[in-house]
């Protein structure tokens, strides 16, 4: 028998790392944001402990923007895939009528990070997967499989635990949570591949399709629902658009494309001229954006 | 197509391994078009003034930006026609040791940097001794900066001398010279017409080609089980992923450490029943009959892996706080998370020089060969013969932070005599911060009696120690209860008659009293029993009588 291809090797890597979480944290949670990458974690902890169902819930922190599609998805793949999905929203900041076009960096924070925060402190979760890659931004290419988070679950990457070999320490001290990311050594490309070659199922805003959408500020925005106020001079287009990243439809970015099969996505994805992250507007911020909103508890 | 090959890059600040890295990269179309573009502005508030600074591609943290250092592993992806590539790009700086070995056990194969103005340096030295600690069987040495000394074959050959007699040295296996230039792209994805007198392949190339299978070869199957999976009643399946060898339904296996025998009925890679799973695969491995498995157990086929509770073992200590003899942890091994006990440091070693000196502390990225013993039996193997059975980490039980690792260097045969369970007398001696003695008290001989060893026994509890007075009654066995009491690490005070003391000299037991003689006072004798007793690490085999 032959050696594993590249595939091959880091689903294995990934599935021993959900593996050791599930038999070692005390109360471990997968969060799922719907995206490619979540459906691929899915994919993979059904695989993990196949007979068994995964032994842990999933977590969607939705910040009511979500793309409607991206919601019903989520509900049927639940369903379909027999697993437990909790829904958390920040009802504060709905209250306050915290919104996107209005609130800029603090919608963010309040209704994604501090939302985060506060669904992670109401069940008790110690440990939580995310789909977060290595090559997707600088200071995520050092972080930890096992990245642990203080007590105001921020990140220190001065106090990283050395990680050695496949003996992830996943100790933790009380009101310390660990944040696991079993698809660190992925990247976009092979994200794609893989998908394609397990067939998994992926929201299908990921395709190519005519859709209402409207240019600002040199990104390209679908028109998903009537909350949408246009500025003087706007105007909605139909336009063959896909997007490479899911999120809240005021702030993801689509590009104009044709690609509506799998194949001519990986290979619109294999020659791309930018990477993935430029269509999420938050990241487009001061060098060291990220690593900064890290530190204060962002995934 | 290759599998997926991981290496990782050392060399010191100035060998300009990142700038390597960030050329394969930039030269292979590898990046997307946005990266290049923060690049080159990057670049303008950088230290090379406008030219392309490669080395800004990798140093992500703002910390590291400002400094112009590497302080953390950085990893990078990329894939040429032939293969995928995963490259750990690590500190050089001493004080970041630790970070390198991270970033070392993560790769098989490491590219180690030198300057061909400087040749084979310390910290060449001690970067080639940590990725040989860690496991690294293949080592390609470039030697960087050819442009600078000319691209004289003369000087080259004088430093692949030197890296033939550090590889020697340290017993590396595998090892390829290259001539390189990281600024001028000389040898790093093209062979360079700068150097005609060099005949190999270029970095590159010779990385796409490589296979580094064979060096990795180990004995027989074996599998650490990670969980049990139990969907329902009808079914109870093993999974975990298979560390060497290959399985196939029917085949006849051994658990560890409950040494049973069983069948294996049906296997699962993945969620896809298979007939036969292979080293790399996630498994869920079902058998034909009950049998005593749970995390942290191996399944095995002809590996020699062997269930011990004491080793000895290199590590390397990580933690700002220091080691100490007798300190204990839970250990991380495998699947297997135990307590045990460093009992004795046997000697550090110079991370640059490999000598070695008596030490009594280890701090943080000191390397020491260190006696362990757990707490109970496991499953263990020298890291040679089976890399996953003899590489561990060492966790503080107060901060839970990975303090250490280690590689095992030998399994101790169990010890015979007595039944004493499945704890190790020095662990139980140990955790107790004491070593086991026996002090002999012979009742009514200068000033001695029965309120005399109860009053040291009291200054000696009061003062920290686990004792137990015992005063055997006649005929009773107390050369053998004594030494059931050392063995759970508690300090004897035996008050015997002068009969029975008869008794331990026939047993040819040698014992010197200093408070036997007139006037000794409680205090002296706790004082003396009391610095007899102090922890040394000493490993234990038998009863030591005072």
């Amino acid at each position: 028998m032959g050696e594993l291809s590249h595939l091959d090797e880091l689903e294995a890597e990934a599935i021993y790392i959900i593996r050791e979480v599930a038999a070692e944290c005390e109360k471990p949670v997968m969060l799922y944001s719907i995206g490619k990458d979540s459906s691929v974690m899915l994919h993979l902890a059904m695989k993990a402990f196949y007979p068994e169902k995964p032994p842990f819930p999933f977590l969607h922190v939705n910040t009511t923007w979500k793309f409607h599609e991206m919601i019903e998805f989520r509900d049927r793949v639940a369903k379909e895939m027999g697993i437990e999905m909790i829904e958390y929203i920040n009802e504060e900041g709905v209250k306050a009528g915290i919104n996107p076009f209005d609130h800029g960096s603090a919608y963010t924070d309040i209704m994604k990070t501090q939302a985060l925060k506060q669904a992670l402190d109401k069940y008790g979760f110690t440990a939580a997967f995310g789909g977060g890659r290595r090559d997707e931004e600088k200071s995520r290419a050092k972080e930890r499989i096992f990245s642990f988070r203080n007590e105001n679950h921020a990140w220190d990457p001065k106090k990283q635990r050395p990680e050695m070999w496949k003996l992830y320490n996943s100790k933790i001290q009380k009101n310390q949570e660990v944040r696991v990311f079993p698809l660190s050594n992925w990247t976009e490309k092979d994200i794609w591949q893989y998908i394609k070659r397990e067939n998994i199922e992926i929201p299908s805003l990921y395709f190519a399709k005519v859709r209402p959408v409207v240019y600002r500020d040199g990104n390209i925005i679908m028109v998903d629902d009537d909350r949408m106020k246009l500025r003087p001079g706007e105007k909605i287009e139909m336009k063959s658009v896909r997007f490479r990243t899911l999120g809240c439809y005021p702030l993801t970015g689509g590009c104009e494309s044709t690609a509506d099969t799998l194949d001519a996505i990986i290979e619109e994805t294999l020659s791309a001229v930018s990477s993935e992250r430029t269509t999420r507007v938050i990241d487009n911020e001061a060098a060291g954006s990220m690593e900064r909103r890290k530190r204060e508890g962002y995934f | 197509m290759s599998g997926l090959l991981k290496f990782i890059t050392c060399g010191s600040v100035d060998d300009g391994k990142s700038t390597l890295i960030g050329h394969i990269l930039y030269d292979s179309k590898l990046l997307y078009a946005d990266q290049e573009k923060a690049l080159e502005l990057d670049s303008k508030v950088g230290s090379r003034g406008g030219a392309i600074d490669y080395s800004l591609l990798l140093d992500g943290l703002m910390a590291e930006r400002e400094q112009g250092i590497t302080i953390d592993v950085a990893y990078r992806y990329f894939t040429t026609d032939k293969r995928s590539f995963i490259v750990a790009d690590t500190p050089g700086h001493e004080e970041y040791t630790r970070n390198m070995a991270v970033g070392a056990s993560f790769a098989d194969l490491a590219v180690i940097l030198i300057d061909a103005k400087q040749g084979v340096l310390v910290q060449t030295r001690r970067h080639a001794r940590i990725c040989a600690l860690m496991g690294i069987r293949y080592f390609v040495f470039a030697v960087n900066k050819m442009d600078l000394v000319g691209y004289d074959e003369k000087r080259f050959r004088e430093i692949e001398a030197q890296i033939r007699e550090l590889a020697g040295e340290l017993s590396l296996s595998n090892v390829t010279i290259i001539p390189v230039s990281a600024t001028e792209g000389d040898n790093v994805t093209k062979k360079s017409e700068n150097i005609p007198w060099y005949t190999g392949k270029a970095l590159l190339p010779y990385l796409e080609d490589i296979d580094i299978t064979e060096e990795n070869e180990e004995e027989g199957f074996y599998m650490p089980v990670q969980r049990v999976c139990r969907p329902d009643h009808t079914f109870r399946g093993f999974q975990g992923q298979i560390e060497a060898g290959t399985i196939k339904v029917g085949d006849e296996i051994t658990t560890l450490p409950s040494n049973e025998t069983a069948k294996v009925k049906l296997i699962y890679v993945g969620d896809k029943e298979s007939t036969e799973a292979k080293k790399g695969q996630p498994v869920t491995i079902q058998l034909n009959r009950e049998v005593d498995v749970s995390r942290g157990c191996v399944l095995t086929v002809a590996s020699g892996a062997k269930v011990a509770s004491s080793i000895t073992a290199t590590l390397l200590w990580m933690d700002d706080e220091e080691l100490y003899k007798g300190k204990n942890f839970f250990f991380k091994l495998g699947t297997k998370t135990i307590p045990g006990i460093v009992t004795d440091i046997l000697y550090a070693i110079d991370v640059n020089t490999g000598d070695k000196k008596t030490v009594t502390t280890l701090s943080k990225n000191e390397i020491a060969v260190c006696k362990i013993s757990f707490a109970d039996k496991i499953v263990v193997d020298t890291f040679q013969n089976h890399k996953t059975l003899g590489e561990f980490i060492l966790i503080d039980r107060v901060t839970d932070m990975t303090s250490a690792c280690g590689v095992v260097d030998e399994v101790h045969d169990e010890e015979t005599g007595l039944y004493e369970g499945r704890v190790d007398r020095n662990v139980r001696a140990a955790m107790k911060g004491q070593k086991a003695i026996t002090a002999v008290f012979v009742d009514g001989r200068n000033g001695v009696n029965r309120g005399f060893a109860e009053d040291v026994e009291k200054a000696l509890n009061l003062d920290g120690r686990h004792t137990y007075l015992y005063a055997p009654k006649e005929g009773e066995d107390f050369v053998t209860v004594a030494e059931h009491l050392n063995r759970a690490g508690l300090v004897v005070l035996l008050l015997i008659s002068p009969k029975q003391e008869k008794i331990l000299t026939d047993s040819k037991i040698e014992f010197t009293t200093d408070w036997n003689t007139d006037g000794a006072d409680v205090e002296d004798a706790a004082k003396f029993i009391k610095k007899q007793s102090v922890y040394d690490g000493a490993t234990v085999n038998g009863s030591e009588y005072i």
